[in-house]
């Protein structure tokens, strides 16, 4: 097959010394930025960037080095999410929840290693994915209009209910005020602000960085504070490091589902990762959930939000490359690496740069090895870390959070929001409210609006283009279904186990 | 990327008597770094700020919290990109002027997409373009994406019959075959790819859009100093060395430093302000 000769050429230019030490060196990086939240492979890329000019190695090469560093941030960044509760991207929100459940179950190695294997699952799908289909599924993306986007950000919002926990209302609370601090900034289409008070910081409206950290960091610390006031030890010590070959069995479909939904996000310019990871993660609380345990440390809850978010950071690479499309401020930095390496993102580039597009696929796949051999053994120093005392441990995560928060923007105000978000999320928890839907209201928000907008500015106000295609049509008809037939299949499910 | 590569010239150039540190200050379009050299830094005469027309153009429609083009000094710009507007391949107009007699019969149906925000650089290039040959600028329908990409995608699949935006944007599908520029908005005919399009002016529309890359300082610094940076800016500008990372960073070569910029930048936050207010974008 034609593909496969091109792999086998990309394979040659991905095993040179050079490409290979390169990429074992950019997924090292990218680990260890992922570990730390806020400081971001955005940063670390932009830094490394004008070093490989200087170096004057191959385009390819930096290319490899600086993807390395992309989806290698992925894998680092569910450790501090898993351990910690400090997620430093959107995409591994979802991780949290149950991740960081298992940890305080004492299973914090086993959510650490999952991670790790579903994260290797799905860049490796997406590799072959993205080697078979890449000019196809450009040609695809390219059809996926306003109005589809759309129809995409409602079935994502369907997530929702798997995200609400026991009560709906709550969880449309948190939702509503996700999207209200969503409208904070300036004005998409316009440009004219909205709610920032005259306070020039706010007119990029609120930084999710700040946000999320604020909300889950701070105020863990705060909860933590209090329990250890009242004498009891918060997070348990560290049982077994590794999953057990019955616990892959089980997580073994979810991760494949999780993989190839997170692929074709991926692939939508402007979807990206966060939506994966949401969508996979409520995708299989409706497949597989039956006993309803995802929410309360389900290893499956981890590995399906970590193999569609990796899936998606290879899938990105498509509207990336073919395109010239940057799905997020990663990839928009990586754009900017292409244009400074002569290289012009378009159709074109797969065969007119054969050994950039099959090298780095083949690259990928030889990173994603690395990463598995990295990240597995790492495992059980990292989950040492929750054995540090806690009066180590907690300044540790505040410590942690006003660092992150701050490398975003240097900015002061920021730090202070932050706190302000952790008094918030700290009053969210005790009246039991998710903190997750308010995360997928800030993200999905701004998409949702813009893309409501647009529609309608092509169709001159005609609300019918919401549903004048067949893909929207189809997302609109898997919204409705996946609100309306969990109910249902509850019923069944609790009928079933009664007469077991 | 204009900075580091300016930053790095210097030093090549022996123009700097120490380090040249680069501070990256996101935030507000500029907004944060304008705010930062007109109330921290107005006397500091070390420090150089960058700018573009992203700069002049949130400047005209009052967004920086009452800062205005007179809290700072303009210093000059030393390399620019130009706008284009492109179209797909199978598209019905094979120049300018033809596009333009089918939109001034009927504007509504002709959609632009653009990178930018309304009133932002791509919607604004087109917006100047059209009222110069006589069409109402209200009667434009733009619709904003989030970057030229997006805007391209959407040209692509058939949403939009326009592209507005630059030309190291278009390269790609251009050559492809996948679209094709219908005009670049430049005061002469660009270097490279685009070189067979004809510009605006030739096809009798005298507009030109030009993205500067370049620099102003705080408004408190003595005279002396500003005719030291406006010296330094010109040496870096006319240098060999600046020649060359300007052409990997793909900008085209464009040169006006000093006073004449200080009044170019002024006109053009003149002219941005005007048309904001006649498409009801300002307040």
């Amino acid at each position: 097959m034609d593909a496969l000769s091109h792999l086998m050429g990309g394979f040659a230019v991905a095993l040179q010394p050079i490409n290979l030490g390169l990429a074992f060196v950019g997924v090292l990086v990218g680990t260890f930025v992922g570990m730390l939240p806020g400081i971001g492979p955005i940063n670390a890329i932009a830094i490394l960037i004008p070093i490989t000019f200087a170096a004057g190695i191959p385009p390819e090469s930096a290319l490899i080095l600086l993807s390395g560093i992309y989806y290698g941030s992925q894998y680092g960044n569910s450790i501090s999410t898993i351990l910690l509760n400090v997620p430093g991207t959107a995409s591994a929100v979802v991780t949290a929840l149950d991740g960081h459940e298992m940890t305080k179950q004492g299973r914090g190695g086993p959510a650490l290693a999952t991670a790790a294997i579903a994260s290797f699952f799905g860049g490796t799908i997406s590799i072959f994915g993205l080697v078979l289909f890449a000019p196809l599924l450009a040609q695809w993306a390219v059809r996926f209009g306003p109005a589809e986007y759309f129809a995409l950000m409602i079935f994502a919002f369907s997530a929702l209910s798997s995200l609400a926990g026991d009560s709906l209302l709550r969880g449309l609370a948190s939702t509503a005020l996700g999207l209200l601090l969503a409208t904070v900034g300036l004005d998409p289409n316009s440009a004219i602000p909205r709610y920032t008070f005259g306070q020039l910081k706010l007119l990029d409206g609120m930084d999710f960085v700040v946000v999320t950290i604020g909300l889950f960091a701070v105020s863990e610390v705060l909860q933590l504070l209090e329990r250890t006031g009242a004498g009891s030890a918060a997070l348990q010590g560290y049982g077994r490091v590794m999953i057990s070959a019955r616990e892959f069995a089980h997580m073994f479909w979810t991760m494949l589902r999780g993989s190839v939904l997170g692929f074709f996000v991926g692939v939508l310019p402007g979807a990206g990762g966060t939506i994966a990871s949401f969508l996979a993660y409520s995708t299989e609380q409706r497949i597989v959930d039956r006993e309803g345990t995802f929410g309360t440390g389900d290893i499956r809850g981890v590995a399906a939000p970590e193999a569609a978010n990796n899936a998606a950071a290879t899938g990105a690479m498509i509207p990336l490359l073919t395109l010239g499309v940057p799905g997020s401020g990663t990839t928009a930095v990586l754009l900017g690496a292409l244009l400074g390496l002569g290289i012009t993102p378009g159709p074109l580039l797969i065969t007119e740069e054969p050994d950039l597009f099959w090298g780095l696929a083949a690259s990928m796949y030889v990173g994603n090895v690395f990463l598995l051999l990295l990240n597995l053994p790492l495992v059980g120093v990292f989950v040492r870390a929750l054995r540090l005392p806690q009066w180590f441990l907690i300044p540790g995560v505040a410590a942690l959070s006003f660092v992150a928060v701050y490398a975003v923007n240097q900015s002061g105000f920021d730090l202070v929001l932050m706190t302000a978000f952790g008094v918030l999320g700290y009053l969210m928890r005790k009246l039991r409210f998710p903190l997750a839907p308010v995360i997928l209201g800030l993200v999905l928000g701004p998409l949702m609006e813009k893309n409501l907008r647009r529609a309608m500015a092509l169709s001159g106000g005609e609300w019918a283009v919401l549903f004048d295609s067949p893909v929207a049509i189809t997302l609109w008809i898997m919204a409705i279904a996946s609100l309306t037939i969990p109910p249902i299949l509850a019923r069944r499910g609790a009928r079933g186990s009664a007469t077991r | 990327m204009t900075c580091r590569s300016v930053g790095r010239v210097l030093r090549e150039l022996d123009l700097s008597p120490g380090l040249v540190r680069t501070t990256n200050m996101p935030g507000a379009g500029g907004g944060v770094a304008y705010a930062h050299a007109v109330t921290r830094r107005a006397s500091d005469p070390n420090v150089l700020i960058a700018a573009s027309p992203g700069t002049t153009l949130l400047l005209a429609q009052n967004i920086y919290g009452g800062l205005t083009e007179d809290d700072v000094r303009w210093l000059g710009a030393i390399g620019a990109e130009y706008g284009v507007l492109a179209v797909a391949e199978d598209a019905p107009w094979s120049n300018l002027g033809e596009l333009m007699d089918d939109w001034r019969a009927d504007p509504g149906v002709i959609v632009v997409s653009g990178g930018s925000a309304a009133a932002g650089q791509d919607h604004m290039k087109v917006l100047l373009l059209v009222q110069r040959a006589g069409i109402d600028p209200r009667r434009i329908r733009y619709v904003p994406f989030d970057g030229g990409g997006e805007a391209m995608t959407a040209l692509l699949g058939g949403f939009v019959q326009i592209f507005s935006g630059e030309a190291s944007e278009v390269e790609g599908q251009v050559r492809a075959g996948r679209m094709r520029v219908l005009t670049v908005l430049a005061p002469q005919r660009l270097e490279g790819f685009l070189a067979e399009v004809p510009t605006a002016r030739e096809s009798g529309i005298d507009v030109d859009w030009i993205t500067w890359r370049g620099f102003f300082v705080p408004s408190d610094i003595s005279d002396e100093r500003y005719d030291e940076w406006v010296e330094t800016l010109r040496r870096v500008g006319q240098s060999p060395e600046w020649a060359e990372a300007r052409q990997r960073n793909r900008l085209q070569p464009f040169f006006l430093v000093g006073e004449e910029f200080d009044a170019f930048v002024r006109q053009q936050v003149l002219d941005f302000r005007t048309m904001a207010r006649e498409i009801g974008l300002s307040r």
